[in-house]
């Protein structure tokens, strides 16, 4: 078996026949720079502060998005519980963000709530090494520690599935009733600086959506390397037929656990990110719901490609916005009516419908 | 085939937005468009949907209500007020992005919102680094005093401190707590056990139930063992239903263990069902039977404008009462800018539907008469205690000597 890597093509499944033109082949770059230039430089040109904090949200989202598009439309585990390791992530930075505001002193909710001195967990994340190595550090644990538990247990397709969802409602109640520790329902919220910058500032926020675009793309960017490796290659084989993997002789819980903890990480990130941007994190933004809606918005940006998964993720979010701001009653019918409908006429999303559109075009 | 999906998917994809778009719900275009371009556009940022929506359409109500009345008054400093109206979705989160909406997009001169005080900690910093101001219309758990918040409801000493002075005058010694996993029980609970400890009262239960939790017979059963002498009830939202339907279920009537609820009125009152709480004890500062001429009128136009069937209560006319105040605060400031504002509303006082209603300059909370209520048969809330006059905020209960050290934990 060659181990050389040799086709550059941005779909991976399934694969189109024949060795692509060198048009082809340069059509995925150009398209990634032409949204690169949108992003980082028309984007922050063209719209007012307000919205272009709305857009380094969804770019967030699209994080986690783009690990849902790797374990699900790569690796075919549907991932239902993401928010769990979004929050790992969103309460590091959190807790790191409260203990700068809190200067020595107890932050905020434990003195309402009761809580005398600073809890042992809360301690070294006063150092912001430490909370953002463990936004991303943490997740990565708990995944693999799950992924190797439960793959070689050979537990996968629905089981798999409701396990994660019942870790994302487990982890909302616990979040919730350590009020003490994590301030409840109320979560963490009223930050005032990061690393010595005021979040309240345009200028912060638009250097946050900055860095948050910047982390994207060099994360989808890797993922495609990945998608496009000999593990990439057996990440879809693990997916289509696990079971040949194993007779190849493979070990298919690995790769799984590996996608799976890279997933983890990529939430992980993201919702360390999302605390910065938007200013709160709370039980709310990561229970089965939330979890739930991003792996809708994967879906129906198109689950078999990678940047089906961001672009999912920043419409569908976008179109939570504009329809709540106008008619804010519909807009739950209007994004089940969405996935539905996406589901029965194009399986593969919004990138699926492009591409077969061209495919026609010639 | 392949071409004749997408021909398919486009229409249909049309259609839905378009049956969205004429779907009931659509809030904020349609009525900012309503008062025409020379106005003063003041945001109004509540659950429209979503398990608080129940709650907090009703003072949505009660504060667009006031802004027609003002308008049709001839308006603040000449002009008529524009409300926008934003949907908090019951999220925390979305409430602090849809107040920087209304203030860095849509420019308000103010906001009246929220109703949890999970929303208000929420906004609470959007509003503080944007020095924008937030009308916040319902009693809450107090230990806050932020400068750019102002508090028409109740802090802990006009609601949950006058509760248990009745129920201490009522000679009731052993108390059993319930409440909502959140902040404000918790703290009402810590604020509770304070003056129970210093007023020889005994608490000899304290239960948390997660919100929107509906199974009550574990708990309804411990109550009934511990036999307390009356039950304070911090529960929110739908888990009442559940919680009164349980305890008339096990045989508990409000002759022998009543039950003090201090986020129970008329709205939740229908909700619950009468026959389930009659006979009970709240406390609020209003209730829709409060006699006051400025009451009267209010139901009316209330009921003139919303149907015959609905009701008033406390949290609504402390939303109605927050753009009376905010509108006065206006003209005796001459402007609209914030800091003006501010300055110009310590010290106002307006006879409102529940009686005088003055605000504190220094924690810009309401001095407010306090009332212990029953529930009637036919669902109206029957005053049967009041604190005479109003009684000035102490959000802290700094003029309470059994809660000194509350506030710093």
């Amino acid at each position: 078996m060659s181990t050389v890597v040799t086709s550059k093509d941005a779909s991976v499944a399934p694969l189109p026949p024949g060795r692509p033109s060198w048009r082809a082949r340069l059509q995925g770059p150009a398209v990634f720079t032409a949204v690169a230039v949108l992003a980082l430089v028309v984007a922050p040109l063209v719209l007012e502060p307000f919205r272009l904090g709305l857009l380094a949200k969804y770019l967030v989202y699209a994080i986690v998005a783009l690990g849902i598009g790797l374990a699900w439309g790569q690796g075919g585990m549907l991932v239902l519980g993401q928010g769990v390791f979004f929050g790992l992530g969103g309460y590091a930075m959190g807790m790191y963000l409260k203990l700068t505001e809190a200067q020595g002193g107890l932050p905020d909710f434990m003195v309402w709530s009761g809580v005398e001195e600073l809890p042992a967990l809360w301690a070294p994340f006063a150092n912001p090494v430490f909370a953002l190595a463990m936004a991303v550090v943490a997740p990565v644990v708990v995944a693999a520690l799950l992924g190797a538990l439960v793959f070689r247990q050979r537990v996968r397709g629905a089981y798999f599935a409701i396990l994660t969802q019942a870790l994302a409602a487990a982890f909302v109640i616990l979040l919730v009733g350590q009020q003490g520790l994590t301030g409840g329902t109320n979560g963490l919220t009223n930050f005032f600086e990061l690393f010595g910058q005021d979040l309240a500032l345009d200028s912060t926020q638009r250097g946050l959506y900055f860095v948050v675009a910047v982390v994207l793309g060099l994360l989808y960017l890797g993922a495609r390397q990945l998608v496009n490796s000999r593990f990439g290659r057996l990440l879809v084989a693990v997916r289509d037929g696990e079971d040949r993997v194993r007779f190849l002789g493979y070990n298919p819980a690995t790769v799984k656990t590996v996608t799976f903890a890279i997933s983890a990480g990529m939430a992980g990130l993201a919702g360390a990110l999302f605390v910065p941007v938007v200013g709160i994190i709370s039980p709310a933004l990561l229970g089965v719901v939330p979890s739930l809606e991003l792996v809708v918005a994967v879906a129906v940006g198109g689950r078999f490609a990678l940047a089906g998964a961001v672009l999912g993720a920043v419409v569908m979010n976008y179109a939570k916005t504009v329809f709540s701001e106008e008619l804010s009653s519909a807009w739950l019918y209007l994004q089940g009516a969405l996935f539905i409908l996406v589901m029965t006429l194009a399986p593969k999303g919004i990138i699926g419908l492009l591409r077969r559109r061209k495919e026609a075009a010639g | 085939m392949r071409n004749s999906a997408w021909r398919i998917a486009l229409p249909l994809a049309a259609l839905v937005v378009a049956l969205g778009a004429c779907g009931p719900g659509s809030s904020s275009s349609q009525q900012a468009a309503g008062g025409g371009e020379d106005g003063i556009k003041v945001g109004i940022l509540h659950s429209l949907s979503g398990t608080m929506a129940i709650s907090e359409v009703t003072v949505k109500d009660a504060e667009l209500l006031a802004i027609e009345e003002i308008n049709a008054a001839g308006g603040v400093l000449g002009k008529k007020l524009i409300p926008v109206v934003e949907d908090g979705a019951s999220d925390w989160p979305t409430f602090a992005e849809k107040a920087t909406k209304l203030i860095a997009q849509d420019k308000v001169a103010t906001v009246f919102g929220g109703w949890t005080s999970a929303s208000r900690k929420a906004m609470l910093p959007v509003f503080e680094r944007r020095k924008a101001l937030l009308w916040y219309p319902v009693q809450y758990e107090g230990l806050e005093s932020s400068p750019y918040i102002f508090y028409t409801g109740a802090t802990t000493n006009q609601q949950i401190v006058p509760g248990l002075e009745y129920l201490k005058e009522q000679g009731k010694k052993k108390l059993f707590l319930v409440g909502s996993d959140y902040v404000f029980p918790r703290t009402a609970n810590k604020v509770i056990k304070a003056y129970a400890a210093a007023n020889g009262m005994e608490v000899i239960g304290e239960e948390y139930t997660p919100l929107g939790h509906t199974e009550y017979s574990t708990l309804v059963n411990k109550v009934v063992q511990a036999k307390p002498d009356a039950v304070f009830n911090t529960l929110n939202g739908d888990s009442n239903v559940a919680f009164f339907k349980q305890l008339k279920s096990a045989g508990v009537t409000a002759e022998d263990m009543p039950t003090m609820s201090v986020s129970v009125a008329e709205e939740e009152v229908k909700g619950i069902g009468v026959d389930n709480i009659a006979g009970h004890l709240v406390a609020w500062n209003y209730y829709q039977t409060t006699d006051t001429p400025a009451n009267t009128k209010f139901v009316q136009a209330f009921k003139a404008k919303y149907g015959a069937d609905k009701v008033t209560s406390d949290p609504m006319e402390a939303g109605y009462n927050a753009v009376y105040l905010w509108a006065e605060a206006v003209k005796k400031a001459g402007t609209v800018e914030v800091e003006a504002v501010k300055k110009a509303a310590g010290g106002i006082a307006l006879e409102r539907p529940e009686g005088l209603v003055t605000i504190d300059g220094e924690n810009q909370h309401m001095y407010k008469t306090a009332r212990i209520g029953v529930v009637q048969p036919d669902g109206l809330i029957k005053e049967v205690w009041n604190s005479g006059e109003p009684i000035k905020p102490d959000p802290y209960l700094k003029g309470y000597p059994w809660a000194a050290g509350l506030a710093s934990g």
